[in-house]
């Protein structure tokens, strides 16, 4: 890593709009892994939600304000496979046809990491908190496979003072989220999300972790609607040791 | 068949609510996963395979032509015939042609997903010949007056008192007084009341999992053995099978053999995998004494080269069915059609039309498990994407799902906006506290409680 790096924060719009907690979470980890942080204000989306339902012109207006926004930071972070995914797998796939902002979109990819990837295979932080939970973990789909992310956040909680991980059934099963689908489909995503909950159940665990918003609102709202007693935070809320405000499904 | 993919939302419905059918895919869900990975994982060479595997067919597909005639050239060099069928109609006029000339009445069939596309046997039926399938689990679902759920596992719904059900109604002719309940006794029956089909059977219709360039061969992998009994025993051998089965030579089919049985089952290979090679030689002791190769398009030519050309290497596994979590809930019939799961979801738009089949690239969370197992490295969340397009773009999309999009995306691309905007949104979402119900989002609290914002966005309370 080069010497105190400038990293543009992406801070996602639902961790804007649901959790601004895991944004200023994913700060003090950057901050602490010696990154110099700044956050560009006039940042919404990542446009997915056009991207996935076929309004790739407004996907690309996006994607370029976006690009212009960060392009010219050392790396681009944000706490989110999901939209990490769409700037780093997606964008270059945007501009197929376009030449010009293809090679830029994919000079931009190179630079995008997930928060927790980028903590362990660009920084190797070193991880001070303490949590003394039993906690399980749900690897969300795009993290696990458009970004290959299953390790870090592991080795990342096995650093936690007094945690106790505990893996859960299927964790690389989709939640059932899916963006719109869980809207436009509630009933199969009520199916999936009440499959995911009980795996979560099954290991007795009092906490739920998870690296996106979307997964953790979908899990959060299940199981605050079925009153269960398991707590939901974003692992960046745990690593920076910021769980001291009310968990996600409060 | 009748298609019904526009009702896919009802039919999934329907699904979720059906106890026998939740129950045959609680079951099945696990036993196909493990199957596989424990294949998989036992064959290091994997992903080297399936390196080679898309290279074949890729190579294959670029010189589509070539390859088809000279598969065509070797099948008459062995005494053979082969009938081009541009579309279903066509395919099942010369399947008919073929039969009444041999004056043929009962046709045996193996299991064949093209068969099912062409709808075969509603046509052989029609024209007057008794048809029987020969796949237990596809003999199970014509008594049940069923399609198939699953493309390699077709009765994969029914659950075993359902099927002693069905034995039990349809059997009494042959004899059968009580019911069956264990395993080994409705195979055995099953067994008994096929044996007299296949010796009297005039035709014998399979598909074909690869077609061979080289050798005029075609091939099927089975594990019943039902297959071989279709295609040695009646008088005249039908295979029917599409354009983008073949490839150049055996080890080719070797290569991808490898990797069908080990994604598909998490067998190293199928029980039987037979090889046909035009008729009966003089000196064979058995085998038909008529060969013929239906070779289909129904609209795949038209694939070669288009952005849906990917498609074109599916070798009809079945992993991406299996590791689906939307098909393992809901089943293979609610996707309405022939061809269910990711790869069907793909497909089924391309043959009937986006207008009818529309709803079933969007109902996928593109979660990527498909493509993550699927051997033929098919990247099958890309393909529904580009329906989603077609469909976005000729405004096949419900009005309201696009209004909201491009009422999002205005905001989206005005940040002051939409900052000033989400600001105050949040700030009276938090005050009204956890919701059970919210207008225009019930969707998200049918089931599910809206989590409580913190109280200020993000970059309001950055901006302090």
């Amino acid at each position: 890593m080069t010497h105190s790096p400038r990293v543009g924060l992406f801070v996602t719009c639902l961790v804007d709009l649901f959790r601004p907690n895991v944004g200023f979470a994913a700060i003090k980890l950057l901050e602490k892994a010696g990154c110099q942080v700044e956050v560009p204000t006039a940042q919404t989306c990542c446009g997915q939600p056009a991207y996935n339902n076929g309004d790739w012109a407004n996907s690309r207006a996006i994607a370029k304000q976006v690009i212009e926004l960060f392009y010219d930071f050392d790396y681009i972070v944000a706490p989110s496979g999901s939209c990490i995914g769409m700037l780093k797998r997606h964008y270059p796939q945007l501009f197929e046809a376009d030449k010009k902002w293809q090679v830029k979109a994919q000079a931009f990819a190179e630079r995008c990491y997930e928060l927790v990837s980028f903590l362990t295979d660009v920084c190797q932080i070193k991880i001070e908190a303490g949590f003394a939970q039993t906690v399980t973990y749900h690897d969300s789909c795009s993290g696990l496979r458009e970004l290959g992310i299953a390790k870090q956040p592991r080795q990342l909680l096995s650093d936690v003072q007094g945690i106790n991980l505990r893996d859960m059934n299927e964790s690389d099963v989709c939640c059932g989220f899916g963006g719109t689908f869980c809207v436009k489909y509630p009933d199969i995503s009520a199916r999936l999300v009440s499959d995911k909950v009980a795996n979560i159940e099954e290991t007795n665990a009092d906490v739920l972790l998870a690296g996106d918003m979307g997964c953790l609102l979908n899990i959060a709202g299940r199981l605050k609607r079925l009153n269960s007693s398991v707590k939901v935070y974003h692992i960046a809320e745990v690593l920076a040791n910021m769980t001291n405000v009310p968990a996600i499904n409060d | 068949m009748k298609s019904t993919p526009h009702a896919f939302k009802y039919q999934a419905k329907q699904a979720l609510k059906n106890i026998h059918l939740q129950s045959a895919l609680a079951r099945s869900k696990s036993h196909f996963i493990d199957k596989r990975r424990a294949a998989i994982d036992a064959l290091p060479e994997f992903d080297a395979l399936r390196q080679r595997a898309r290279k074949i067919k890729e190579h294959t597909l670029a010189h589509l032509d070539f390859y088809l005639e000279e598969f065509e050239k070797q099948v008459q060099n062995s005494g053979g015939e082969v009938h081009w069928a541009e579309t279903p109609d066509s395919a099942c006029e010369q399947i008919i042609s073929i039969a009444k000339a041999a004056k043929a009445q009962r046709v045996t069939k193996g299991k064949s997903m093209i068969c099912e596309e062409i709808a075969l046997n509603s046509a052989l039926e029609k024209a007057g010949f008794d048809v029987v399938e020969t796949d237990l689990g596809e003999y199970i679902i014509q008594l049940a007056k069923e399609p198939p759920s699953h493309i390699i596992a077709p009765a994969v719904h029914k659950t075993r008192e359902q099927v002693a059900d069905l034995f039990h109604q349809h059997h009494q002719k042959y004899g059968l007084n009580e019911k069956l309940s264990e395993i080994p006794d409705l195979v055995n029956e099953a067994r008994h009341v096929l044996r007299e089909k296949f010796l009297s059977a005039d035709v014998g219709i399979t598909g074909a999992n690869f077609l061979i360039a080289k050798t005029g061969s075609t091939v099927i992998v089975t594990n019943e053995g039902n297959g071989d009994l279709t295609n040695t025993l009646p008088r005249i051998h039908i295979v029917v099978t599409s354009i983008e089965k073949v490839v150049p030579t055996l080890e080719d089919c070797t290569t991808l053999l490898r990797l069908l049985a080990r994604s598909a089952t998490g067998q190293e290979i199928t029980s039987y995998t037979t090889f046909s090679t035009g008729p009966r030689r003089r000196e064979d002791l058995d085998g038909p004494t008529e060969f013929h190769v239906v070779l289909v398009d129904n609209g795949r030519s038209s694939l070669l080269g288009s952005e849906f050309h990917d498609m074109l290497r599916c070798i009809r596994c079945g992993a991406c069915l299996n590791h689906c979590p939307v098909y393992g809930a809901v089943g293979g019939h609610a996707y309405g059609w022939v061809y269910p799961g990711p790869m069907g979801s793909v497909l089924t738009p391309l043959m009937l039309g986006l207008k009818e089949a529309g709803e079933l690239p969007n109902a996928s969370t593109l979660c990527g498990r498909c493509e993550a197992v699927c051997p033929m490295q098919i990247p099958l969340p890309k393909l529904l994407r580009a329906h989603r397009v077609k469909e976005y773009q000729a405004k096949l999309s419900p009005f309201s799902g696009r209004f909201a999009l491009k009422l999002w995306a205005f905001f989206a691309k005005k940040p002051r906006l939409y900052h000033r905007l989400t600001a105050l949104m949040i700030r009276l979402l938090a005050k009204l506290g956890c919701r059970r119900y919210l207008p225009f989002a019930g969707g998200w609290t049918e089931s599910r409680d809206l989590p409580v914002p913190q109280g200020k966005t993000f970059m309001a309370a950055w901006k302090e």
